[in-house]
């Protein structure tokens, strides 16, 4: 990776994505080399939405690595109530940290922020566009489990809508993997999705129902289908009900098939799931440590080569 | 067309905006940010016969000499346009309109969520792909309905 921003998957090679991972394993193996790496500098964490393992996780993984961190806090006790743009408050807070952690309701958000700033931006999520970290220790999590060849990945539940699906739907276009999409229609991928998956060549293959795949997978990506996506709610019941998964559904399953979620779940997986040796949902948030010490290791060593050049010229 | 067909009489110096599709004139007109507070002449004539278009509208503006880059950016919406430089009541220079690869501040993104549409100090970009625009920020497709999503 040699850009020091992470805002979609679009913008990862294979080479950057192993790359990061590879670092990773090594966090992952000895977390106390990584130790103090970054001591002295300071990364902002910026959630306009809420958040509970992402922003965790950001802070986690920076404190681990020695960076500080310092917390927006939430959107109604800040100057954003204020009517202030995301332009701004990204200059104001480029002045007191190293790197930012942004989430943001609006799609481009990231995009944005970046254009304004010189410190690297990692997107955490923009509105119902992208969620490039969360891909990152999906990959590190199915790479761990099968390797990313050869692979037959079920990605089902909110295609539409789901952050996670379209970083992780783009980003498996580098590797050698079938996608299968699982969904009700109304909650099909988007345009702007299925657009960047032709440009790679990848076949998109839909399906209502997960039956008849199952047997193929090696891996099943299971999201939540939220209630405010439909307008009648017997209509959400009735059609979420259909993508709910439990231990008799994966009866049918491979053995080695990994279940993966990126939480937090509601009911889309039967808490039965966790008992079998499919259940990996825990353990991919877990890779979000070691995840996210790699990814801002990486950035924050970008950035530093970056200015290393300018002062050369 | 011959002369006793001619709408909209001829311009000394200028730009000649012809073969626009029936219907986009005012759509032009916007795109190239002019409203008549310049002080400009401007002709607009729109569904005149054509033999290529059958229909098609066209655009006079005196006194200003479009540059390609300014023009370009109208293949969007009227792909087949031909620009006519005029000076001297002469036409020096014709030329075709070619697809720019981005247009910036030109269209709204149609995604109401998209950050381009809040109120950020940004003008909205666009990829020029195959068969329509691709919103920089948010990565919206937009085939078909472009002239719809003109805000300049």
């Amino acid at each position: 990776m040699r850009q020091d921003h992470l805002i979609t998957a679009t913008q990862l090679s294979r080479d950057d994505i192993e790359a990061v991972l590879d670092r990773a394993r090594e966090v992952a193996a000895d977390p106390g080399a990584y130790a103090g790496r970054h001591a002295g500098t300071m990364l902002a964490l910026c959630f306009f939405e809420p958040s509970t393992r992402t922003r965790m996780s950001f802070d986690a993984a920076a404190q681990r690595l020695g960076i500080d961190t310092i917390d927006m806090g939430d959107v109604d006790s800040s100057s954003v109530s204020k009517g202030e743009s995301l332009a701004d408050t990204v200059r104001v807070i480029e002045g007191y940290a190293d790197s930012i952690v942004l989430r943001h309701p609006s799609e481009g958000a990231a995009t944005l922020a970046a254009e304004f700033v010189d410190v690297p931006v990692i997107n955490a999520g923009d509105g119902a566009g992208q969620h490039p970290s969360q891909t990152l220790l999906d990959l590190h999590t199915i790479r761990e489990n099968h390797g990313l060849d050869d692979l037959t990945v079920g990605i089902m539940g909110d295609l539409k809508y789901g952050r996670t699906v379209h970083s992780l739907a783009t980003a498996l276009t580098n590797f050698d993997a079938r996608q299968h999409f699982i969904s009700p229609e109304s909650l099909r991928l988007p345009r702007s999705v299925r657009f960047d998956l032709h440009e790679t060549g990848a076949q998109v293959r839909e399906h209502d129902d997960l039956e008849a795949v199952l047997p193929e997978l090696d891996v099943l990506y299971v999201t939540r289908i939220q209630k405010e996506r439909f307008p009648d709610e017997n209509e959400y019941h009735r059609v979420a009900g259909q993508y709910r998964i439990d231990a008799d559904t994966l009866e049918a399953a491979p053995d080695d098939l990994t279940v993966m979620h990126p939480l937090p779940r509601v009911d889309e997986i039967a808490p039965d799931v966790d008992d079998t040796d499919h259940a990996r949902y825990f353990e991919q948030a877990h890779n979000g440590i070691p995840v996210r010490m790699a990814l801002l290791d990486t950035l924050l060593e970008n950035a530093e080569a970056a200015e290393g050049l300018e002062v050369d010229r | 067309m011959s002369e006793h067909e001619l709408r909209v009489s001829k311009i000394r110096d200028g730009t000649v905006i012809d073969h626009v599709e029936g219907g986009q004139a005012l759509n032009v007109l916007a795109i190239l940010g002019i409203d008549g507070s310049e002080g400009l002449g401007v002709s607009v004539g729109m569904n005149v016969p054509s033999d290529r278009l059958g229909r098609k509208d066209l655009v006079k503006v005196e006194g200003r000499e479009l540059s390609q880059s300014e023009v370009d950016v109208l293949s969007l919406i009227a792909p087949e346009a031909t620009i006519n430089i005029v000076r001297e009541f002469e036409v020096v220079e014709k030329n075709r309109v070619t697809r720019p690869d981005s247009v910036v501040g030109v269209l709204s993104c149609p995604n109401r969520n998209c950050i381009t549409n809040a109120e950020e100090p940004v003008e909205t970009r666009f990829e020029v792909i195959a068969d329509g625009v691709r919103c920089d920020y948010c990565s919206t497709v937009l085939r078909s309905d472009i002239a719809e999503h003109i805000d300049v």
